[in-house]
């Protein structure tokens, strides 16, 4: 719905309590904590906007919590005051599911309460730190080393699932085999798991509270390498909301460019993500063919750009360097070269019948819960639910070209494989038309930094990637909070493991595809 | 099945000559600044942004343990384009007398907080491109069988019980091996209240593998320091 029709909907509903202003696609409303359960489930449940996250900012004498909704119109801020010493807020998970892990990791980051809230506590944060620890608190240090350690070796995961025979198995977070740092505990009674509890941030690095007070070009740095599987994106969606803070408006060349990059980044992590469903599967000549094409396009990233992850390139006001359209053009021949190989190995792998034994009816999201958890990215699209932010709310270079939408209905680990075949296809022919169409001019602007807000996102190779900053007088990063897609995937992950045999457990892990860096940031 | 058979052959060697003759190939790395004499080194080292440059009289020194090769340097100074970046520590040199591995070597590889860029790089080894198995280099589920312990990340807090025991429970002779910068100094994460200051923190650290990330000649050149079977590189 239009942003100017959803506003007067909200109106007939609410009356005056609500205050809204609509600029450029961005919708605003502020409404009193009373009415934030009502105005949030509307937005979720019966106008079905899309929760993009929570963005809460502490400031000296209050508190600001903004809930960003977004339709294919653009963004839905809700945003409610409140004064500094309350602490406690309503949850509004209960209607709007999406919102259940941004409010725990609220309650250990900002030491909020969501009232109505099933399962607050130990989140981010493990059982070792002390209660009322909150990193995210201005008045914390982070730099200090913290002192307060407590090391509980008698510690044990609650339990959910209790019945005779029951048992909870621990995994994690040392795995054979080369793997990120992950707990799961699964609960089963025998063969079929029923409750997968995955215990993440073992990896916090705490990147947006180490950017507090820093220049914008070291925030970058941690921008890009908080998640080096798809660094640019982020890299991307950070610098967008820095350009729209400082009102620049980027070269159409260094557009196109950085669409080329994040197409080339979206390639080689769904080469990446291939590969790990063929080895998870055991087919070793699939696995192997896979992975030769995943160094080759480390490779070609790192004669295209200098760096196999394309670190270093993206900065505010454009890109670190240009490129010639010749060069553009080779590297999308060599990627067209590689989608082909690709086509072949999709082949082969649905000519296997015990491959597709794996995935076929395996680790099942159905439709509804993929919208109810907000599940972003390839396994959304799988699921029949795909809101790409390329074409729902284009951005950077993205307005311009032309993407025709991947999407399965089935929802379970084949429709996935073959979403993450589809669209690296629809990757290699988006970097044909960029390169065949390259606008001349410069690639970057300078940008003068002033003071303000924005966010900026971006359709990263797992989903959605948004990235809210706010810039202080001097220049500096005052406030930054990433909402990664892992963040908002792995919670919907258990729904796929969750009722189908131990042995499809890593197939399963594998087609989801999750970065816990990127969780954990 | 035999589709697979006729696939896998049809794709023919791709391994790196790496060991036996240097490689050569594209793209296998993405070079670092190199140290020596420039014009105006304090100026460039100011320009840093992870203070990994220092100035020494008219040239200039990389703090391999810092740099992240971010580009901010390329254009004011040399980059060289190598791949044997793995070195031994001065305090590991004086320890190590015996090298128990160079047949065989076990490796367990534990994630300490890394951005998923190096560990994607130590999983190349296993690709046919650089397939490390043929040097005998394993890598193994558990840290009973192990012989090293392959550190990514700055070593983040919740991970440190974890490796400590998994450190405890590898049998000796055992070594440590940190890759990337995160492992070798903490990087840009460390030290913060939730983030250390790299491998070191769990036990001496036998060899070291710098970059950001290393590729993956990097690594195999310190799996092969490890094993007794290559030589430092020393920088001039």
């Amino acid at each position: 719905m239009e942003l100017n029709k959803l506003e007067k909907t909200l109106h007939d509903r609410f009356f005056e309590r609500l205050t809204t202003r609509i600029s450029s696609s961005f919708l605003d409303i502020e409404c009193s904590t009373a009415d934030l359960i009502e105005v949030s489930a509307m937005l979720f449940n019966e106008q079905a906007c899309a929760f993009a996250g929570m963005i809460i900012e502490e400031e000296d004498v209050s508190w600001s919590l903004r809930y960003m909704f977004y339709n294919d119109h653009g963004m839905i801020q809700v945003m409610i005051a409140a004064s500094h010493d309350q602490t406690e807020f309503p949850s509004i998970s209960a209607h709007v599911h999406a919102s259940d892990w941004h409010e725990r990791a609220a309650e250990d980051l900002f030491g909020l309460s969501f009232s109505g809230h099933p399962r607050l506590g130990e989140f981010i944060l493990h059982e070792q730190w002390p209660e009322g620890t909150n990193p995210m608190r201005r008045g914390f240090d982070a730099r200090a080393p913290f002192s307060h350690w407590e090391s509980r070796p008698d510690w044990e995961p609650p339990r959910v699932f209790d019945s005779p025979g029951a048992f909870s198995m621990p995994i994690g977070p040392i795995y054979s085999g080369i793997a990120e740092s992950v707990h799961f505990q699964l609960e089963t009674i025998g063969e079929e798991i029923v409750r997968v509890i995955p215990r993440l941030f073992y990896k916090y690095r705490a990147v947006e509270k180490l950017a507090q007070g820093r220049s914008v070009g070291e925030a970058l740095l941690l921008a890009e390498r908080f998640n080096g599987t798809s660094s640019f994106a982020h890299a991307f969606s950070f610098c967008q909301a820095v350009e729209k803070i400082a009102e620049v408006e980027i070269p159409q060349r260094a557009r196109r460019l950085r669409a080329f990059l994040a197409e080339l980044e979206r390639l080689r992590h769904h080469v990446a993500a291939l590969q790990g469903i063929c080895s998870s599967t055991g087919l070793a000549v699939a696995a192997s063919q896979a992975g030769i094409l995943e160094e080759e396009m480390l490779r070609l990233s790192g004669v295209f750009a200098g760096h196999r992850y394309l670190f270093g390139l993206a900065t505010p006001g454009g890109l670190t360097r240009d490129f010639t359209d010749e060069e553009c053009r080779n590297v999308a021949g060599t990627a067209s070269s590689i989608a082909q190989r690709l086509n072949k190995l999709e082949r082969l792998l649905t000519r296997s019948s015990s491959f597709l034994d794996r995935l076929e009816r395996v680790g099942i999201v159905t439709k509804d819960d993929a919208l109810r958890y907000g599940l972003v990215g390839p396994i959304a699209r799988a699921s029949g639910s795909g809101r790409d932010l390329r074409t729902f709310l284009p951005y950077g270079g993205y307005e311009e070209l032309l993407l025709s939408p991947v999407q399965e209905e089935e929802g379970d680990g084949y429709a996935r494989l073959r979403v993450l075949f589809s669209e690296a296809r629809e990757s290699s022919r988006l970097l044909n038309d960029i390169a065949a169409d390259l606008p001349s001019g410069d690639v970057c602007v300078p940008v003068e930094m002033r003071a303000g807000w924005a966010l900026g996102w971006t359709e990263a190779p797992r989903g959605a990637a948004f990235h809210w900053v706010r810039i202080d007088d001097a220049g500096n990063v005052a406030e930054w909070r990433i909402i990664p897609p892992s963040f908002v995937n792995w919670h919907g992950f258990h729904l796929a493991a969750e009722g189908f045999a131990f042995q499809d457990f890593p197939i399963i892990l594998a087609t989801f595809g999750l970065s816990a860096a990127e969780n954990d940031r | 099945m035999s589709q697979w058979v006729f696939a896998g052959l049809k794709a023919g060697i791709v391994t790196t000559p790496y060991p036996r003759r240097e490689d050569h190939a594209h793209g296998i790395t993405p070079g670092r600044p190199r140290g020596g004499v420039v014009a105006s080194p304090e100026e460039i080292a100011s320009h840093c942004p992870v203070g990994a440059l220092a100035a020494t009289g008219e040239g200039i020194t990389v703090d391999r343990g810092r740099c992240i090769h971010c580009p901010a340097c390329r254009a004011d100074i040399p980059w060289e384009e190598t791949y044997e970046w793995a070195t031994v520590p001065p305090e590991a040199k004086e320890a190590e007398v015996e090298r128990p591995f160079r047949r065989s070597l076990h490796v367990l590889v534990v994630d300490a907080g890394d951005c998923g860029a190096c560990l994607s790089e130590v999983g190349q080894l296993n690709n046919p491109y650089y397939n490390m198995h043929r040097l005998g280099f394993f890598i193994t589920p558990t840290p009973r069988k192990a012989d090293l312990l392959l550190l990514v990340g700055p070593m983040t807090e919740h991970m440190k019980l974890a490796v400590e025991k998994a450190y405890a429970a590898m049998p000796t002779p055992k070594r440590v091996m940190a890759v990337g910068t995160c492992a070798a100094s903490g990087g840009i994460f460390g030290s913060s209240f939730v983030a250390g200051h790299g491998a070191n923190e769990v036990g001496s650290v036998d060899v070291v593998v710098p970059g950001c990330p290393p590729p993956p000649l990097a690594i195999l050149h310190g799996l092969l320091l490890v094993a007794g079977r290559a030589q430092e590189v020393v920088e001039r």
